[in-house]
């Protein structure tokens, strides 16, 4: 216990005698004092002279900014942020945002005048208080009624303060000291013990907000067709051995509809065994030529003498009214639109087999048309 | 009998005991050994909440598909149970709060149970609507408004947002205004405690108070402050909780009436439960003379008063669907006197409407036994008031190729039992750790204990 005195305190046993030390200590004219009782009495206030309570202002003040606040959040976020229509009724619609914007105004000043109360009028917790485990607080806080007369005040003088309490009729007497602790206390920041504590504190806060975002409360929007299993374009299959998305059909397999050419590099047998399944009629020497006029002509001229619009500019093909051509067989010209001749490529793609054996008709018709013979005249 | 000076009130703490014995009395439960009659109690009440815990996890684990809910009714259980217990923790703010407006003196002895039951069941009341999300975990994405990745904001013009802000913030409230309350009385353990660790945690919940007159000014406009702001906010919570049902159109529930008519049932069943626990506390910890017949008999007066404004509304619910000429409307009134759910209907009216009216003859109000009976009347009564109102009118709604009979299953019931069993466990935990007395309020108003004014 160290030596240095915080206050002089007195007890008393009547709430009538508490007053009545309270008034007279007031008049005396002394200010840090302070009256400590287990329960409120009524008329200490004026007894005491206290000047009228500020915390009114403080739950005014954020029970506005709780209203305004509310609206503000609300107006906003359902009027500019993501404006839309509920019930056809306006993006700002006052009476529905009534019962959140009471709620919040009661929350706000609730919790504002409380911690203003606790923290800000009270300096509250201290537990380092020099009044603290004394005989005088187990006393006040269970049936006395006391008082107390700091050192700090002005017109502090023990002697004086010993007889004015005995005067009142104070049941006991007592200074009270500052304990060591308290005197001696200073708050260091730079604590390494302190700077831990503040360190593991941060890291749990951000490593539980993390988990908490990112993990628990992360909700995929719209993740319905997010994951699925298929043959991804340029990805590995994990489904066969090879690898491959697109497996190679197995050996001799033939796509629908594929009849396969079996005179490939056989243009003699071709020319012998294919036989044209198409009579020359009005229809197919029609379509025939206007496949030829199409796909033919550009090279080897409408009449098929090899002196076509592109001359020059290719190699130009010989005539077709040569005798060679003109002796072979139906089958032999056929295999040449399949296969190509030289410089010609393979037509196959563009003309389908029926339309094939077309052009070789509407040929035979030129060929014709160009040497004919007497008989046809 | 005639004797009684009516000029003078009377005292609320009978035959002026010494402040140091309340001290005792009060902080008795804290400083000795609970009995084995705690223990039975406690294993009771645990053995309700592990049937709870049970049916809690199999909803958990299997879906909301374990309780009755069907098509129409999409409520159910949780929600009847949501605005049950929502409602009895409308007492504990009304004594504490509005009561201590209207200086009643008599609200002391109770204030703090009625104000811990309050949190206790609030805190019972919120796991159904979070249960009802259907993924709990997430509730709070569903409900809270933050930047989520939908960029999409809560509904703010929906009740059941409404009722989000409402049940929150009146937790919160009640819990404020309860420590606040608790911070003297904390001092007052702290100073008489010779016990080393209860020394430590009454020092760190008492925050030093020192019993200082400069504090006590601004503790008590405080205190006002907050009874200010709580006599609003504990009439907005079950004003909001009937939006839920009165915005909707359904027929039954689209009434202008709902928002007093629930208020008053919330009061009402919250005194019940109040006055049935308050029974047993005074007898097992001597309290007789703190909390009186008198206070009792007084919260039987209210329960009277409550119950017949539940009355008329029900009434006025029907004339007003026979007045309006709404055919649904009438439909979905006869429908719950006569239709599929009449017996649920007839329990709620004679629990509600005609045993409280026992409560004009004097002698029943002071006996114990009697009012034990019909306050647990009151609350089977106001259970099935809540059942009525949400599964009627939700099982017969405009469309009849929808209408269904909704039948509560076994997991209902284990949540209904767990829900019971987590609130008596709170309150038996409550009675073993914190004063249920209010020390510093109850000095106040012994006897002797004000200044006699214009003596000195």
């Amino acid at each position: 216990m160290s030596e240095k005195l915080y206050s002089y305190t007195a007890l008393f046993d009547t709430p009538n005698d508490i007053i009545h030390a309270a008034k007279t200590v007031t008049e005396k004219g002394y200010t840090k004092f302070d009256v400590n009782t287990p329960y409120p009495i009524h008329g200490m206030d004026a007894a005491m002279k206290l000047p009228p309570s500020k915390l009114g202002f403080v739950t005014l003040f954020a029970g506005l900014g709780g209203t305004a606040l509310a609206l503000l959040m609300m107006g906003w976020m359902m009027g500019i942020d993501y404006p839309i229509v509920i019930g056809g009724k306006p993006f700002f619609p006052l009476p529905a945002f009534i019962p959140i914007t009471f709620e919040i105004t009661v929350l706000l000043a609730t919790l504002t005048t409380v911690g203003a109360l606790l923290f800000f009028f009270f300096k509250l917790p201290n537990n380092r208080h020099p009044l603290h485990d004394t005989n005088y607080m187990k006393n006040v806080s269970s049936d006395k009624y006391g008082i107390c007369i700091e050192t700090e005040d002005p017109k502090f003088n023990a002697e004086e303060i010993k007889e004015l309490f005995a005067s009142l009729h104070a049941s006991t007497i007592e200074p009270v000291y500052f304990d060591d602790d308290e005197v001696n206390f200073k708050v260091v920041v730079a604590d390494p013990k302190f700077l831990g504590f503040l360190v593991a504190v941060a890291l749990f806060v951000s490593l539980s907000a993390y988990l908490h975002l990112n993990k628990l409360l992360y909700i995929v929007p719209f993740s319905w067709m997010d994951e699925q299993e298929k043959i991804v374009v340029q990805k590995k299959n994990d489904l066969f051995d090879n690898g491959l998305g697109m497996q190679e059909p197995v050996q001799g397999s033939v796509a629908r509809g594929f009849i396969p050419y079996p005179f490939k590099d056989k243009p003699e047998e071709a020319g012998k065994l294919l036989v044209n399944p198409l009579i020359p009629d009005k229809d197919n020497l029609e379509v025939g030529k206007n496949k030829y006029n199409i796909y033919c002509s550009p090279c080897h001229g409408y009449l098929a003498e090899g002196d076509s619009r592109l001359n020059d500019q290719f190699p130009n093909p010989p005539s077709l009214h040569s005798e060679k051509v003109r002796t072979w067989s139906d089958g032999r010209l056929y295999h040449v639109i399949v296969e190509g001749q030289n410089v010609m490529p393979s037509y196959s793609y563009q003309l389908s087999r029926q339309e094939r054996w077309a052009v070789v008709n509407y040929l035979r018709v030129l060929q014709r048309s160009l040497n004919a013979k007497e008989t046809d005249l | 009998m005639s004797s009684i000076d009516y000029t003078q009130e009377r005292s609320v703490v009978e035959g002026r005991p010494p402040l140091r014995s309340l001290d005792e009395i009060i902080s008795k439960p804290l400083d000795t050994k609970p009995d084995i009659k705690f223990y039975i109690a406690l294993a009771i009440t645990l053995t309700m909440l592990g049937i709870g815990a049970i049916g809690l996890a199999a909803s958990l684990y299997w879906g909301t598909g374990l309780w009755g809910n069907n098509n129409p009714v999409g409520w159910g259980l949780p929600i009847v149970n949501f605005v049950f217990w929502i409602g009895i923790g409308h007492a504990g703010t009304l004594i504490s709060a509005i009561l201590f407006l209207f200086r009643q003196k008599w609200r002391t002895g109770i204030a703090r149970f009625a104000e811990g039951m309050t949190i206790f069941a609030v805190i019972t009341a919120m796991i159904f609507p979070i249960m009802h999300t259907g993924r709990p975990w997430l509730a709070a994405v569903y409900l809270l408004p933050y930047p989520n990745q939908h960029s999409l904001w809560v509904n703010f013009t929906s009740p059941l947002l409404w009722d989000v802000f409402a049940v929150s913030t009146y937790f919160t409230v009640s819990f404020v205004f309860w420590y606040i309350g608790l911070i003297p009385d904390f001092a007052t353990l702290r100073d008489r405690t010779t016990h080393k660790i209860k020394k430590i945690i009454y020092s760190i919940t008492s925050l030093g108070w020192r019993h200082s007159n400069r504090h006590w000014q601004n503790y008590e406009l405080t205190y006002l402050i907050l009874a200010g702001f709580a006599t609003p906010l504990v009439l907005s919570v079950h004003t909001i909780v009937s939006f839920d049902f009165a915005v909707a159109i359904l027929p039954g529930w689209h009434t202008t009436i709902f928002p007093p008519y629930f208020v008053a049932g919330a009061v009402f069943s919250g005194f019940a439960m109040v006055q049935n626990v308050l029974i047993f506390i005074r007898k097992i910890f001597n309290y007789e003379h703190i909390i009186t017949l008198d206070t009792l008999e007084k919260m039987n007066k209210i329960i009277l008063l409550t119950g017949m404004l539940v009355g008329y509304a029900y009434s006025m619910e029907f004339f007003m669907a026979w007045y309006s000429g709404v055919q649904p409307e009438v439909f979905a009134f006869m429908n719950r006197a006569f239709g599929d759910y009449w017996w649920a209907y007839w329990i709620m009216f004679s629990c509600n409407v005609f045993f409280p009216q026992l409560f004009w003859f004097k002698k029943i109000r002071r006996s114990i036994p009697i009012m034990f009976v019909l306050a647990v009347l009151v609350n089977v009564g106001m259970w099935f008031e809540r059942f009525v109102i949400t599964v009627t009118s939700l099982s017969r709604d405009y469309l009849p190729s929808s209408w269904a009979y909704f039948k509560p299953t076994l997991t209902d019931a284990s949540l209904l039992i767990g829900s019971f069993g987590l609130f008596f466990t709170l309150v038996l935990l409550f009675t073993k750790s914190l004063p249920v007395i209010s020390i510093s309020e109850v000095k106040a108003v012994v006897d002797g204990s004000q200044p006699t004014h214009g003596e000195h």
